[in-house]
């Protein structure tokens, strides 16, 4: 192991902490922000923002995506694309009124 | 034969064969619980009425488990990180912690689950229930599979370091990218199902 490649590793080790300590505190906002009881719409809006800035912490740092080769990031472009399609499915079923009137 | 790709990459992917394919079945899996959380937002939305998750289920419970397997992925990557610096001792200290981690998860699951159970709430008790034992239970199997094979890269697999240490440590990291997903997936259940 070259110098250079033990301090590149010492710094990722760093961000690993930080990055930790950065999900923890979003953890308590998660928790706190539902004891607010805000109305439902924003409750989720604001729930879903935080586990998304979570996750992100997660792939982009303790999965390396943040330096990651380009194939990988167009399986998951079209994964991502996949994703909202499927989770569109029920928003062109509501507007539809499906299941009002089957 | 020898597996080809292990260590060094291809040249035309840029890439080791075990870091694709693990992120090919990543990319499935997100679809696994895509077509789920798909299913919940469809059953939520079209209910006339839906609990709060934090009425029926144990938030601090289910936080503390959170802190757990956010715990438990720093600790994993921190085993990757180890191999990287070629200390053996310190891989397996981070890695038995990961595997114990998800341990401590799957206990919580298991006190969180009989106390359900004892209140009569089963997944045919509403749709609430059927979502939360389907989402919460399979995100379950996926912890238990994780341990499985981290602790396969603890006992056994490990004689594999003395070997080949190139390839031993990226499928260390292989298997803590699925560990990160798995952490990944809860992150996004806690908040829809406990406290939305």
């Amino acid at each position: 192991m070259t110098t250079d490649h033990a301090a590149d590793i010492d710094r990722h080790v760093r961000i690993y902490i930080t990055v930790f300590v950065a999900l923890m505190v979003l953890t308590v906002v998660t928790v706190a922000v539902s004891y607010l009881h805000l109305p439902v719409p924003i409750a989720v809006a604001v729930a879903l923002l935080v586990a998304t800035v979570k996750g992100t912490l997660v792939a982009c740092y303790f999965m390396h995506l943040i330096s990651e080769q380009k194939l990988i990031y167009a399986v998951l472009l079209l994964t991502v694309v996949f994703f909202a399609a499927l989770l569109a499915l029920p928003a062109v079923t509501h507007s539809n009124g499906y299941w009002i009137h089957p | 034969m020898d597996i080809p790709y292990t260590v060094e990459v291809r040249r035309d992917t840029g890439l080791t064969n075990g870091k694709i394919g693990i992120w090919l079945f990543l990319a499935s899996e997100v679809m696994l619980f895509g077509a789920l959380f798909a299913s919940y937002i469809l059953i939520r939305t079209g209910a006339p009425s839906w609990p709060r998750g934090d009425t029926i289920l144990n938030v601090p419970l289910a936080t503390f488990n959170t802190i757990v397997l956010i715990l438990s992925s720093v600790t994993m990557v921190m085993a990757w990180a180890s191999l990287m610096r070629h200390r053996f001792g310190a891989f397996r200290m981070y890695m038995g912690t990961t595997i114990l981690l998800g341990g401590v998860f799957l206990v919580v699951k298991y006190f969180e689950y009989s106390d359900k159970f004892h209140h009569g709430y089963f997944p045919s008790t509403s749709n609430f229930f059927a979502i939360y034992f389907t989402l919460t239970g399979l995100h379950m199997l996926h912890v238990l599979g994780g341990m499985l094979v981290n602790a396969y890269f603890w006992g056994p697999g490990a004689k594999q370091w003395k070997t080949n240490p190139a390839w031993f440590t990226n499928r260390v990291e292989n298997s803590g990218l699925f560990w990160h997903f798995v952490d990944l997936v809860w992150i996004f259940l806690f908040p829809t199902l406990y406290l939305l």
